[in-house]
């Protein structure tokens, strides 16, 4: 997906650049953007796999309702995606089944 | 667990969200707002569109002005934001809280007042492949592109063609997204006819009696196949047509989200025209729990301008309770909040809401 570059109505101004890594490659985004924001721009659909038909998911409601978007976010599971910020540095991994909790 | 300073609790900083720190703020009472997105506002920060209704309730205003204009309403000094913050659960009698704060961490409070300002959540509908990515909520697609600025698709396959549907593809075709086809499957269209023509005049092929029989892919979406409805909404055989799309738009309406409410025990019941499964309330906005009350598209679907109105009800009948205004001064308030409500609705496409609202009282859990 490509960012809007002319809005007749919006202005978007762009933050500080940052780097996320996904899967271990390097993800440029902005501050204040959500990390399937991110992901998107640079091309990544699919989020995880489903839990039991190992199908693909992505996005879909995008307000953090309908759990479609879980990742594992610095190594925690089942982060929506959707509605967490991206910060730098952050690893991002798709998560396949429901997720492994760490404890720390 | 904290011992809180906050006499009420306000989860959803949506349009009711906001207006219900607004009357409790102007009252004196000390409000926590919770919310799970990252700024206030709710489905409001991404409508770039004029909204339709009455002045007094910004109709003319573009939804993205509308949060800041409420949030000057909101006396600073008496309300503390949590905002990217989760509310997981709520326990009667004490009302004990969870909150995820930051998405980072659990915390414990509680509170004799909750209004829940949840909003509502997308529908799904069944086709083959509805799970593959590149398939969105008419909602997501406009986070995507008025709220992060991104282009969600090339090429678009919007279904419903009711006012999210014809508003939404508006928009597509201003962030520069295609939208090749818009189907829907009613024998009409269901939408204003001022946001219909506007689409048709812009070249978009609107196609009724219509619906998506199957997502093409296997990663994600590369296409998509249509059919055509006879009057008794069965697909008509040898109708079927390919279309070659990236992405396919649900705008197939709205549930409301209410889950805290079950959550906390509250009554539900099953009105079709609120949106189906919704927590039973009173006029006062308040749940068949104690203390626990709702407003806005989480007790029914409608729109901003009534959930503003729920809101501002919810926070002046807590004030009432509280005693933080003289019980005359509340009820006029809170009169004149319900006259507003009942002109909001008296349009024909209120009749449905006022018909839910008729089932609803004729129940009661108190
Ligand atoms: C495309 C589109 C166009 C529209 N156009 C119009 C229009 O022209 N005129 C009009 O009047 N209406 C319009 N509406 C409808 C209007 O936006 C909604 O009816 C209104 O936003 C409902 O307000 P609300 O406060 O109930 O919920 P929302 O605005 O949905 O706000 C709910 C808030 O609650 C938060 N939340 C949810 N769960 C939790 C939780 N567990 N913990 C913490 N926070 C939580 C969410 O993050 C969100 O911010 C439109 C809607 C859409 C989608
Ligand atoms: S896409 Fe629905 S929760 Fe994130």
């Amino acid at each position: 997906m490509d960012r809007i570059k002319n809005h007749p109505i919006l202005d978007f101004e762009k933050n500080e650049k940052i780097t996320i890594s996904f899967e271990g490659r390097e993800i440029e985004c902005f501050r204040g953007e959500t990390i399937v924001s991110a992901l998107s721009v640079a091309g990544i659909t699919t989020l995880r796999e489903n839990v039991k038909t190992h199908r693909p998911q992505g996005l879909f409601c995008a307000i953090g309702k309908c759990s479609s978007c879980l990742m594992e976010v610095n190594g925690v599971p089942n982060v929506r995606t959707c509605i967490v910020l991206v910060e730098d540095g952050m690893t991002v991994r798709r998560q396949n089944g429901k997720g492994v909790l760490h404890e720390d | 667990m904290k011992t809180d300073s906050f006499d009420v609790l306000v989860i959803g900083g949506g349009p009711a969200g906001l207006c219900a720190c607004a009357e409790l703020s102007r009252c004196g009472i000390k409000v926590l707002l919770v919310d799970e997105g990252p700024v206030l506002g709710g489905q409001l920060v991404k409508q770039t569109h004029k909204f339709f209704g009455s002045r007094e309730h910004y109709a003319g205003v573009r939804g993205i002005e509308i949060p800041d204009k409420l949030q000057e309403e909101i006396d600073e000094k008496l309300i503390t934001v949590y905002s990217s913050s989760t509310v997981v659960g709520i326990y009667p009698p004490n009302n004990n809280v969870l909150i995820y704060r930051d998405q980072k961490k659990v915390e414990e409070h509680s509170f004799k007042y909750i209004i829940i300002a949840t909003g509502a959540s997308e529908n799904m509908i069944l086709f083959e492949n509805n799970d593959l990515p590149g398939i969105y909520g008419a909602g997501a697609v406009q986070t995507l592109m008025n709220q992060y600025g991104i282009i969600p698709g090339k090429n678009m396959l919007m279904v419903g063609a009711g006012n999210i549907g014809l508003i939404v593809s508006y928009q597509l075709l201003q962030a520069g997204c295609r939208v090749k086809k818009l189907i829907e499957a009613a024998p009409s269209i269901g939408g204003y006819l001022v946001h219909a023509s506007k689409i048709i005049r812009m070249g978009i092929p609107v196609q009724t009696s219509t619906t998506i029989l199957k997502a093409i892919g296997t990663e994600k979406v590369e296409g998509a196949i249509t059919v055509k409805l006879d009057e008794n909404w069965n697909q008509i055989e040898g109708t079927e047509e390919e279309i070659e799309v990236d992405t396919i738009c649900l705008s197939v309406g709205l549930a409301p989200s209410y889950k805290l409410a079950v959550h906390a025990g509250c009554k539900q019941i099953f009105i079709r025209e609120l949106g189906g499964m919704i927590p039973w309330r009173n006029s006062s906005q308040e749940t068949s729990v104690n203390g626990i009350y709702i407003a806005g598209d989480a007790c029914g679907v409608e729109e901003a301008s009534s959930a503003m109105i729920e809101g501002r009800l919810a926070g002046l009948n807590i004030a009432k309770c509280m005693k933080r205004l003289s019980e005359k001064a509340c009820n006029e308030k809170i009169d004149d909040n319900l006259i507003s409500l009942d002109k909001l609705r008296s349009g024909p496409f209120g009749e449905r809401i006022v018909e839910g609202i008729r089932k609803l009282e004729g129940k009661s859990y108190e």
